[in-house]
């Protein structure tokens, strides 16, 4: 076989130009204000900016298996009512518990609506469009009104500003991040599991006929959506201190922006968790420049848009392309 | 006015790193029906591209009556008379017939589509035709013999002069074909030149008076169809001798592996009982509609059924889906390469080994090297014509592609039922003598095989014992030595011949 030059891999490689983009992006920032470089400013963005990153990965299978979720930011703000209720009248002291809880809870919200598009067979836009109204809503009913703010939060809040997971260095919240990529560059890559969601978003009918249980793979899918959105929703709480009905409201959006601009296809079966990663990048990046440059903060959502449509012309091209390429290989 | 109605000389076509056609020559005249033949890869879909004008070539000229044309796209070819029919036919599902035939030559008065008019025209296109269906029905809901007739329909509706069918028969059963046979004798006599581009040797000898046998992209020769004999023809479009194109070994056959008892699935079959030796080859033929494909869905758990009972080895199996019949060794292998086979944006490695990706999971992780070199081996075993295990499934030839379907139903090693569905559908003849061989060594190695097939030949030639499905029952069972096409017809038509015979 003839080996690719490392050139030509890099040239090939969808990441390797999303690095370019945000090396491009950073640097232009950097010129404009030397303060956007600096360690504690680079931390800020990675806290504030770690639930989209989080979620990506999730919503990274979701879109692998050919679906979507546009529930996520409900189910988080269902979790982290729930969670911050708990705290905010005493039933719980906690942090880890708080945590495990709204990873349970989370979780659950998922595998139910798992069960409905793997096993109804209803269409995942639509499913999901009912289940963001249902959490948004018990998020509204279990607060009856309330909320929980700072005090009410107690300890729990201080696991956003703590540095113990990250060995006295990285913050807590950057740490499981970090962590939560690392199991998920694993799994995608080396395990059966992320195999069998790259064959059931390419190709649903042969991925069957291959003995695998697709309705079992789409449950779970969805369900680790809903576990990482519980996990953000206990995430969201601390790293803002509060927990309300409407926290990260259009949160889905920006998560599948992400991952559309790193290169995640709506249509199944192609994207990778580097992908995810530069997409949430950049994307924060971009909220946190434009103010730095001076674009009006009312232009940021226009520049975003423009972003995502300029992507996604790209994908088609490159489809286009590659589709090309693999037709000429074929023996004439 | 010329001696040909179209002429092509000289036709160079080069895609970035192959010449698809190499100075190719083509020459019809009117009225007649030109066949095209070669294996697949030989060039004649591209040299139909440049016929209506998808591709233009490098080189070379086009005669329309005598006449230089150039065509700069399908447009161009349609307004001077040629329209094609293709393989699949690439219609609207959602749509109406009628919409279906005047897509893009809308009767328009004022800018306003006249559906009253153009229903009625459809439909007059439809009845010389001869077709069993209205101009109103949705495309969807029409077999691929009526879709295909709404292509033909639509060729007529543009006037044409020029018709070409690509692989018209492929899809279609013996007396579907023949109505196909019908509508083009008409055709022909109404002077329309046709060229007809076909695996099957009988759609030459019914319909066509010259052949046109491309090979490796280049011209070999135009020949007479009664002056020329099949084995000369193989000879000259495989440029090899094929001594046997159906290679069947003696077998001796091992005790019964596998037996269904009394399959039924309300509205699609009833009381189908089958059985398998191991080392035996068995035929499951009928008319396309018959229910063959659906009770091998069933067996492997594709489909549920209402009843029935599934033996394997002596013992009875619960199969409920597609990973319990892959855990119990019964194998499908799908008819339909490209949408239920492979994945074909996958290399073909990866395909290979999706179903027994377990066995290369160390401490929970997929040891690629492993996977790797598994999957090469398989991939020399049935010799397909790869270069690496990463080349995409879409990267190779029809034939090709099943011998990597072949590769990954070997790579499940408890398989002990294998169901192969219409496995040389598409294939060009080389390619099937390789299918045939793979077949024969695997019912040597004492597998138990099912082979679903409408093709006449490959079922007398291969098979141990056929049975032979109509209307979702089967109505006959045929041992080698007394299979023969008229009996298989006549089994296969029982139903629709008249339903006192069989009471």
């Amino acid at each position: 076989m003839e080996k690719k030059s490392i050139w030509k891999r890099i040239a090939d490689s969808r990441e390797a130009s999303l690095v370019i983009v945000l090396i491009l992006l950073c640097a232009a920032v950097s010129i404009r204000n030397p303060a956007f470089m600096t360690l504690s400013n680079l931390e800020e963005i990675l806290k504030n900016n770690a639930v989209t990153m989080i979620l990506a990965l999730g919503m990274l299978c979701v879109l692998l298996i050919g679906g979507i979720d546009i529930s996520i930011a409900s189910t988080l703000a269902f979790t982290g009512m729930s969670v911050g209720l708990l705290f905010k009248y005493g039933y719980m002291g906690s942090t880890l518990l708080g945590f495990l809880l709204a990873l349970v809870i989370g979780a659950v919200c998922g595998f139910i609506i798992g069960l409905v598009i793997g096993k109804g067979k209803v269409t995942p836009i639509i499913a999901t469009m009912g289940f963001m109204y249902i959490y948004r809503g018990l998020a509204y009913v279990i607060g009856n009104s309330q909320w929980a703010g700072a005090d009410a939060l107690g300890d729990f809040k201080n696991f956003a500003l703590g540095k113990y997971l990250g060995f006295g260095v990285i913050n807590n919240v950057i740490m499981v991040t970090v962590i939560c990529y690392i199991i998920f560059f694993f799994v995608m890559k080396w395990t059966k599991f992320g195999r069998n969601i790259y064959a059931v978003g390419s190709n649903e009918e042969a991925a069957a006929i291959s003995g695998i249980n697709v309705s079992r793979v789409k449950i779970a899918v969805y369900t680790i959506m809903g576990l990482l959105s519980g996990l953000c929703g206990a995430l969201a709480t601390t790293v803002y201190a509060s927990a309300q009905p409407d926290m990260q409201t259009g949160k889905e959006m920006d998560v599948i922006a992400a991952c559309v601009i790193g290169g995640v296809s709506m249509s199944g079966g192609k994207g990778s968790v580097g992908g995810a990663l530069l997409g949430s990048l950049i994307l924060a990046v971009i909220a946190k420049a434009l103010p730095l440059v001076g674009i009006n903060s009312l232009a940021q959502n226009t520049v975003k848009g423009v972003l995502i449509v300029v992507v996604i012309i790209l994908n088609v091209i490159t489809k286009r392309v590659m589709d090309k390429s693999a037709l000429e290989r074929r023996e004439m | 006015m010329s001696e040909y109605v179209l002429e092509l000389k000289g036709i160079t076509k080069i895609f970035p790193g192959v010449k698809a056609l190499n100075q190719v020559r083509f020459q019809l005249r009117p009225g007649e029906v030109h066949a095209l033949m070669g294996e697949n890869g030989a060039g004649k879909s591209t040299f139909i591209k440049v016929i209506t004008g998808v591709h233009r070539p490098e080189e070379g000229e086009i005669f329309l009556e005598g006449r230089k044309v150039e065509f700069k796209g399908p447009r161009d070819a349609q307004a001077a008379g040629i329209a094609a029919v293709y393989q699949h036919p690439t219609s609207y599902p959602d749509l109406t017939v009628t919409e279906n035939i005047f897509m893009n030559h809308e009767i328009k008065k004022r800018g306003m589509i006249q559906w009253k008019e153009m229903n009625r025209e459809a439909q007059k296109y439809l009845d010389q035709l001869d077709a069993d269906f209205k101009s109103t029905a949705e495309m969807g809901t029409l077999s691929v013999a009526q879709q295909q007739m709404v292509e033909i329909a639509k060729a007529v509706s543009t006037h044409a002069k020029i018709v070409i069918l690509d692989e018209p028969t492929a899809a279609l059963t013996a007396n579907e074909s023949e109505k196909l046979y019908r509508i083009v004798d008409k055709l022909k006599d109404e002077g329309v030149s046709i060229i007809f581009i076909s695996h099957r040797f009988e759609d030459m000898y019914r319909l066509a008076t010259r052949v046109t046998v491309f090979r490796d992209s280049q011209y070999i020769g135009t020949y007479e169809v009664d002056k020329i004999t099949n084995a000369d023809l193989i000879r000259q479009m495989v440029g090899r001798e094929i001594s046997d194109l159906y290679p069947k070994p003696e077998v001796k056959f091992g005790k019964e592996l596998f037996r269904i008892e009394r399959f039924t699935r309300t509205g699609y079959f009833k009381d189908v009982s089958i059985s398998v030796k191991a080392g035996e080859i068995v035929g499951l033929t009928g008319l396309v509609g018959a229910g063959r494909t659906e009770v091998m869905e069933a067996v492997c758990g594709i489909t549920g059924f209402d009843e029935g009972r599934v033996f394997l080895e002596g013992k009875e199996m619960r199969i409920k889906n597609p990973t319990d019949a892959g855990a119990a060794g019964i194998i499908l292998l799908p008819e339909d390469r490209q949408k239920t086979g492979l994945i074909m944006s996958w290399g073909l490695g990866r395909n290979v080994t999706l179903p027994i990706l377990d066995k290369f999971i160390h401490k929970g992780l997929i040891d690629e090297k492993e996977e790797r070199s598994l999957a090469k081996q398989l991939l020399e075993d049935v010799d397909t014509k790869a270069v690496t295990v990463f080349d995409p499934a879409s990267s190779l030839s029809g034939g090709n592609q099943q011998k990597v379907v072949v590769a990954k139903a070997l790579a499940q090693d408890n398989m002990k039922v294998v169901i192969m569905d219409e496995p040389t559908k598409g294939v060009d003849v080389g390619a099937k003598a390789e299918i045939y061989q793979i077949m024969g060594e695997l019912a040597q190695k004492g597998y138990a095989i099912i082979m679903i097939s409408s093709e006449m030949p490959e079922i007398i030639g291969m098979c141990d014992r056929v049975y032979v499905m109509c209307s979702g029952r089967v109505t006959g069972e045929l041992p080698r030595a007394e299979l023969a096409q008229e009996k298989i017809l006549e089994y296969a038509m029982e139903k629709s011949a008249g339903k006192e015979a069989t009471a």
